[in-house]
C-alpha cells in the first residue's frame, strides 16, 4: 500500500526563502496494489508535486508518505535504490526523458548498471526483450535508435518497459499521454490497465477527466493543492458534489453532447450543505474537512461543524451536470 | 462563400527532399461557418492554416489556389499578402500567448500593431474596449504587462486584437491546447460568440481534439497525411462517420459519462506514412481494417456521399 | 548548442509538424558503440580536423622550436630592424633580436599561461558551476555570493599588492593568478546551463534509476554541454593569454623570457607599425589569433560530432 498522510509541500519563494508558497496542503489518499487511482487537477493544482514527492524527487514539508507502512524518508542514501526498485515513474514529455545525445535504450542499460551489474549480457538481453514485448514494442524497432528517431508513443512505452525491468509495485504516471496523438494515446492507457492486472498500483496524474474516467477505479480531484473531492470514480463522476468538481466535469468537451448554455460558475460556500454561507476569500477555503457523503465518496466541506448531516440526508445537490449515461 | 480552396498543394523544402505536407486539398467555407479542422500531428492541418495567411521560408506552393470572398489570394507572394493579413484574414497562432512582447504594456503593443497595419488607433479604441469587456476583460489590462495576465486572459486578449478589424476569415490554430479545461471552454465559447456577433465572418478552428471542435464547429474536416479524408457537419462526423480513419479516431476517444468497467477502446495500430515519398493509393490503407486491393492501386477521390458529407474512401 | 530543426520530426502531439513520424534512415555503415561512433564522425569532420591541424602545428612549434633554437631568444643576434630573410626567417627587432626565436619561445610561454591559467579557471568554474546549479538552495546562494565577490575583485589592484609583497614573478605565478581570478563568469555560465539541464526529465529519470549525484553530473549533464564546456575552456584559454599579455605590458609579467604578448607590446612600444616593421607584430598577433581561432573551429566541429541531430544534415 502506498499511502499519503496529511502531506503538505511548501516552497520558499524569493531570496533565502523569505516567503513560502503552499503547493500541496494536507493531502491524504492511498494507492493499493492492482488499483489505478487518478489524480485530477488543472495547472497549479499541485498534482505533479505530489508525484514528485512520492518519487522522492522533492522533499515533503509536512506529513508523510509510506510504502507498506514504512516512511519513504527512511529510504535515504544507501536505501534509495531499494525504494526505486519498487516505485517508479513515467513523465509527461517523452522527449525530455531521454538524454538527446545518447541512444534511447540507454535508459534500460542504466537499470542494468545500477541494479543488475552481475547479470550476464545474454540473460539481460532476454529480459529486455520480454519487457519490450510486454509493452508491445518491437525490439528491433527501438533498440539502438536515438530518441529523435522514435515516436512519442514508442518512447513512452520504452519508459514503461524500463520500469518493468525492476520488480516494481507502484508506478507514478504523470500526464504520460498528454503529448501523444489520440490514436496512440489509448494504447498507452490500455498498457496501464494491463499493469493493473499484473498487480501493480498506478497513480495516474492527469488534467483530462475523460482519461481518468476510462482507466481509474478511484479518483482524487485537486484544486490549488487541496483535495476537494475523492472516492470511487463511478460515484465521483456520476454525482460530483463539490462545485469545482462539477464545474470541471461540465467543462469537459464531450463527443455526443454539446456544452449547455450558461453554466453557473459558483465557487463559494460549502458544497455539502449548500446554503451555508462560507465564502472562500480568494478561493482558498482553508483546511477543508473531507466529509463522507456516501460510502466511498468524500467531499471537502468548508461549513460549520455538524451542519453536514442535512446535506447527507438530502442526498446532495442536483446530479451531475454532465449527466451520467 | 467566404473561402474556396482548390486542390491546394503546399510542400516543405527539407534537405532530404520535399515533404508533401498538404497534398491536394479542396474544400469550401460558407459565410458564418465555423470549420473544425481535425487530425493528428503531421496531418497537414497547421500547414493549411499557415498557408492561408503566411507561408514560412521552407513552404512552397506546388499547385492549386485559394479564393477569399471571390477574390484570388496571392498566398505564395509574401508582400502581396500583406494587404489581406489582419484586415481580411487573421490568425491566432498556436503559441500566441508567448508571442506577446513581455517588455511592452498590452495597450501600447496594440497601438503599435494596428498602426503598423495602417489603421489609426483612435478609430478602433472604442471598439477595442467594448470587445475586451465582452470577453470579460477589464479595460485596465491595457496598462498591464503580459506577465501579469493568466493564460486564459492572454488568449482572450489575443483573440480581441486579432479580430479588431472584423476579418472575413479567422484561423485559430490550436488556441486552446495549452489551457486548462475550464479556461478552454470559456475561450472556445468566446470564439463562437465572435462569429455570432459578426466580428469575424467565418472561422477555421484547427485542433487535434475532436470532442472540443464538436462543441463549437458547424462542420468538421478530418485530415490524414496531407489529404482530406472526410468533411461533414459536426454531428455527422461524430455520430455517423463514414471513413475508417474517422471511425477509428472517434472510437479511440474515452469519454466522461460512459462507464468502462471492462470494456477497452482500441487505438489505431501503425504510424502515418512518411510524406517525403507518400505511398500511391490511399494513404491510410496500411492501418485500415477495411483496405482491399483497389486501395493500393488507386487513390480514392473525395466524393459527396450525402448532402454536404464528403468522404475519400472506396468503401465510404 | 543549437539544434536546427531541419526536419520537423513529429514532435509534440499538439504541434502539427509536417513530415510525419517516419524514423530516420538508419545509418547502416555506422559502427556500434558510443565511443567508436563518436570517433567515426570525428575523423570525418573537416572543421575538427582542420582546427586540430593548426593547433597541433603551433603546439609542436612551441614544444620543439625552443629545443632547436636553444639560447636566449632575447639575445642580440643580428642587425636591427631587418626584414625577413633566409638567416632570420621572421626578421629582427628594433634591437637586432631574432623574431622567429622570440616567436617560438613566446608561443611556448603563451601556451603555458593559457593552459595552466585557463585550466585552473575551468576546473574551479566547473566545480562551482555544477555544484551550485545541481544542488540549488542554500549551497547555490552561498556559491553565487562567492562568485560575485570574485567577479568584482579589482584584479589588477590585487595583483599589484601581491606582487609588491611577494615579489614572485614567474610564469607559473602569473598563470595561477589568472586562473584564480578569471573563473567567475565560467561558473555562472555553467551554473545556468546545469540549472536548465537539471530541470529536464532525464536527470530525474537517472535519479529514479538510482544513479548517484556525481555520476549524473558527469554522465548525464556534462556530456550534454561538452561542446559548451570546451567553448568555455577556449575562452578561458584565450582570455588567460590576453590577460597575460596585459600583465606583461604593465611590467607585472615574468621579468625573464618572452611571450607573444610581450612581443606585441614591445612592437607597439617601439612604433613598429609606423616604421613599417610588420614582421615584428604580425607573427605574435597571428599566433594568438591562430591558437584561439583553431580552438574555435574545433569547437564547431565537435558540436557536430557530439550532437546526433546535427550529424544527419
Amino acid at each position: 500500500m502506498l499511502r499519503l498522510e496529511n502531506v503538505t509541500k511548501r516552497y520558499g519563494v524569493g531570496a533565502f526563502g523569505g516567503r513560502t508558497f503552499t503547493a500541496v496542503r494536507d493531502v491524504s489518499f492511498e494507492v493499493a496494489p492492482g488499483e489505478v487511482v487518478s489524480l485530477i487537477g488543472e495547472s497549479g493544482s499541485g498534482k505533479s508535486t505530489i508525484g514528485k514527492m512520492i518519487l522522492r524527487l522533492t522533499p515533503i514539508s509536512e506529513g508523510r508518505i509510506t510504502l507498506d507502512g514504512a516512511d519513504i524518508r527512511g529510504f535515504a542514501r544507501g536505501r534509495r535504490k531499494e525504494y526505486y526498485r519498487r516505485v517508479q515513474g513515467v513523465f509527461q514529455d517523452p522527449f525530455s526523458c531521454y538524454n538527446p545525445i545518447f541512444k534511447a535504450d540507454r535508459v534500460l542499460w542504466m537499470i542494468k548498471e545500477e541494479y543488475f551489474p552481475r547479470v550476464p549480457r545474454a540473460e539481460w538481453d532476454e529480459r529486455v526483450e520480454s519487457a519490450l514485448r510486454a509493452v508491445r514494442l518491437d525490439p528491433g524497432a527501438v533498440l539502438g535508435r536515438y530518441p529523435h528517431q522514435l515516436s512519442g508513443g514508442q518512447l513512452q512505452r520504452l519508459l514503461v518497459a524500463r520500469a518493468l525491468l525492476l520488480d516494481i509495485r507502484y508506478l507514478v504516471a504523470d500526464e504520460i499521454t498528454s503529448m501523444l496523438d489520440a490514436s496512440t494515446r489509448i494504447d498507452v492507457l490500455n498498457l496501464l490497465a494491463d499493469l493493473k492486472t499484473r498487480g501493480l498500483g498506478v497513480l495516474f496524474i492527469t488534467h483530462d477527466l475523460a482519461l481518468g474516467n476510462y482507466i481509474a477505479a478511484k479518483t482524487v480531484v485537486l484544486r490549488r493543492g487541496e483535495v476537494v473531492e475523492m472516492g470511487d470514480t463511478e460515484k465521483v463522476f456520476a454525482d460530483p458534489r463539490h462545485p469545482y468538481a462539477r464545474h470541471l466535469l461540465a467543462s469537459v468537451p464531450q463527443l455526443h453532447a454539446r456544452w449547455d448554455g450558461e453554466q453557473e460558475e459558483r465557487y463559494g460556500g460549502c458544497p455539502v450543505h449548500e446554503d451555508a454561507a462560507a465564502p472562500e476569500a480568494d478561493g482558498r477555503a482553508g483546511p477543508g474537512r473531507l466529509v463522507e457523503v456516501e460510502p466511498g465518496h468524500l467531499v471537502a466541506c468548508t461549513g460549520p461543524e455538524g451542519g453536514c448531516r442535512v446535506a447527507l440526508a438530502r442526498g446532495g445537490p442536483a446530479a451531475a451536470a454532465a449527466g451520467g449515461r | 462563400m467566404t473561402l474556396r480552396v482548390t486542390d491546394l498543394k503546399v510542400y516543405y523544402k527539407t534537405l532530404r527532399g520535399e515533404v508533401k505536407a498538404l497534398d491536394g486539398v479542396t474544400f469550401e467555407l460558407g459565410d458564418a461557418e465555423i470549420l473544425g479542422l481535425a487530425g493528428e500531428s503531421g496531418c497537414g492541418k497547421s500547414t493549411l492554416g499557415k498557408a492561408l495567411i503566411r507561408m514560412d521560408g521552407r513552404m512552397r506552393l506546388r499547385g492549386g489556389g485559394v479564393e477569399l470572398d471571390g477574390e484570388r489570394l496571392p498566398i505564395d507572394d509574401d508582400a502581396a499578402m500583406n494587404r489581406y493579413r489582419y484586415h481580411r484574414i487573421s490568425l491566432i497562432p498556436q503559441y500566441s500567448m508567448s508571442a506577446l512582447n513581455p517588455t511592452r504594456r498590452i495597450g501600447r503593443m496594440i497601438r503599435e500593431l494596428v498602426e503598423s497595419r495602417g489603421v489609426r488607433y483612435a478609430d478602433v479604441e472604442e471598439e477595442l474596449l467594448r470587445r475586451l469587456k465582452l470577453v470579460g476583460l477589464d479595460p485596465d489590462v491595457l496598462s498591464r504587462y503580459p506577465i501579469e495576465l493568466s493564460g486564459g486572459m492572454k488568449q482572450r486578449t489575443v483573440m480581441v486584437i486579432s479580430t479588431l478589424l472584423n476579418p472575413s476569415l479567422l484561423i485559430a490554430d490550436e488556441v486552446t491546447s495549452a489551457l486548462d479545461v475550464s479556461t478552454q471552454k470559456a475561450v472556445a465559447k468566446a470564439l463562437a460568440g465572435f462569429r455570432d456577433r459578426g466580428f469575424v465572418k467565418s472561422m477555421i478552428f484547427v485542433t487535434h481534439d475532436i470532442s472540443l471542435t464538436y462543441q463549437i464547429a458547424d462542420t468538421i474536416m478530418v485530415m490524414y497525411a496531407g489529404k482530406l479524408v472526410e468533411k461533414a457537419s459536426a454531428s455527422a462526423i461524430v455520430s455517423k462517420p463514414r471513413h475508417p480513419y474517422t471511425q477509428a479516431l472517434i472510437n479511440s476517444l474515452p469519454e466522461v459519462g460512459v462507464r468502462y468497467t471492462d470494456r477497452r477502446l482500441s487505438g489505431i495500430p501503425g504510424a502515418p506514412p512518411s510524406l517525403l515519398k507518400p505511398p500511391a493509393g490511399c494513404r491510410f490503407r496500411d492501418r485500415c481494417p477495411k483496405a482491399f486491393a483497389r486501395c493500393a492501386a488507386e487513390e480514392p477521390p473525395v466524393t459527396e456521399v450525402a448532402s454536404g458529407h464528403f468522404v475519400a474512401c472506396w468503401k465510404g | 548548442m543549437t539544434t536546427p530543426d531541419t526536419e520537423p520530426s513529429g514532435a509534440a502531439g499538439t504541434a502539427a509538424a509536417p513530415g510525419a513520424v517516419a524514423p530516420a534512415p538508419a545509418a547502416a555503415a555506422v559502427p556500434r558503440g558510443a565511443l567508436a561512433e563518436t570517433l567515426y564522425f570525428a575523423v570525418r569532420n573537416g572543421k575538427l580536423l582542420g582546427g586540430l591541424a593548426v593547433f597541433t602545428l603551433l603546439l609542436v612549434a612551441a614544444l620543439a622550436g625552443p629545443l632547436l633554437l636553444s639560447g636566449d631568444p632575447n639575445a642580440y643576434v643580428g642587425l636591427a630592424a631587418q626584414a625577413p630573410s633566409a638567416e632570420h626567417w621572421f626578421g629582427t627587432t628594433h634591437f637586432g633580436q631574432d623574431v622567429f626565436a622570440q616567436f617560438v619561445h613566446g608561443l611556448r610561454s603563451t601556451f603555458y599561461v593559457g593552459a595552466v591559467g585557463g585550466g585552473i579557471a575551468a576546473v574551479i568554474g566547473m566545480v562551482v558551476g555544477f555544484t551550485a546549479g545541481y544542488r540549488g538552495g542554500l549551497v547555490d546562494e552561498i556559491l553565487n555570493a562567492l562568485t560575485n565577490v570574485v567577479l568584482v575583485l579589482p584584479a589588477l589592484a590585487v595583483l599589484l599588492v601581491i606582487n609588491a609583497y611577494l615579489g614572485v614573478r614567474s610564469l607559473t605565478v602569473q598563470a595561477l593568478f589568472i586562473g584564480l581570478t578569471s573563473w567567475p563568469w565560467a561558473a555562472r555560465a555553467i551554473r545556468a546551463q546545469t540549472l536548465s539541464l537539471r530541470a529536464r526529465d532525464f536527470t530525474d529519470l537517472a535519479r529514479l534509476s538510482g544513479v548517484s549525484t556525481w555520476k549524473i553530473i558527469v554522465r548525464e549533464i556534462a556530456p550534454n554541454m561538452s561542446s559548451y564546456l570546451f567553448m568555455t575552456f577556449i575562452l578561458l584559454f584565450g582570455g588567460a593569454i590576453l590577460i597575460g599579455a596585459s600583465l606583461d605590458f604593465i611590467g607585472l609579467g615574468p621579468t625573464q623570457g618572452i611571450s607573444l604578448g610581450l612581443m606585441l607590446n614591445n612592437a607597439a612600444q617601439w612604433n613598429a607599425l609606423h616604421l613599417g616593421m610588420w614582421w615584428w607584430f604580425v607573427p605574435p598577433g597571428a599566433g594568438i589569433t591562430a591558437i584561439v581561432g583553431s580552438l574555435y573551429v574545433m569547437n564547431v566541429g565537435l558540436d557536430e560530432v557530439f550532437n546526433p541531430k546535427l550529424r544527419e544534415t
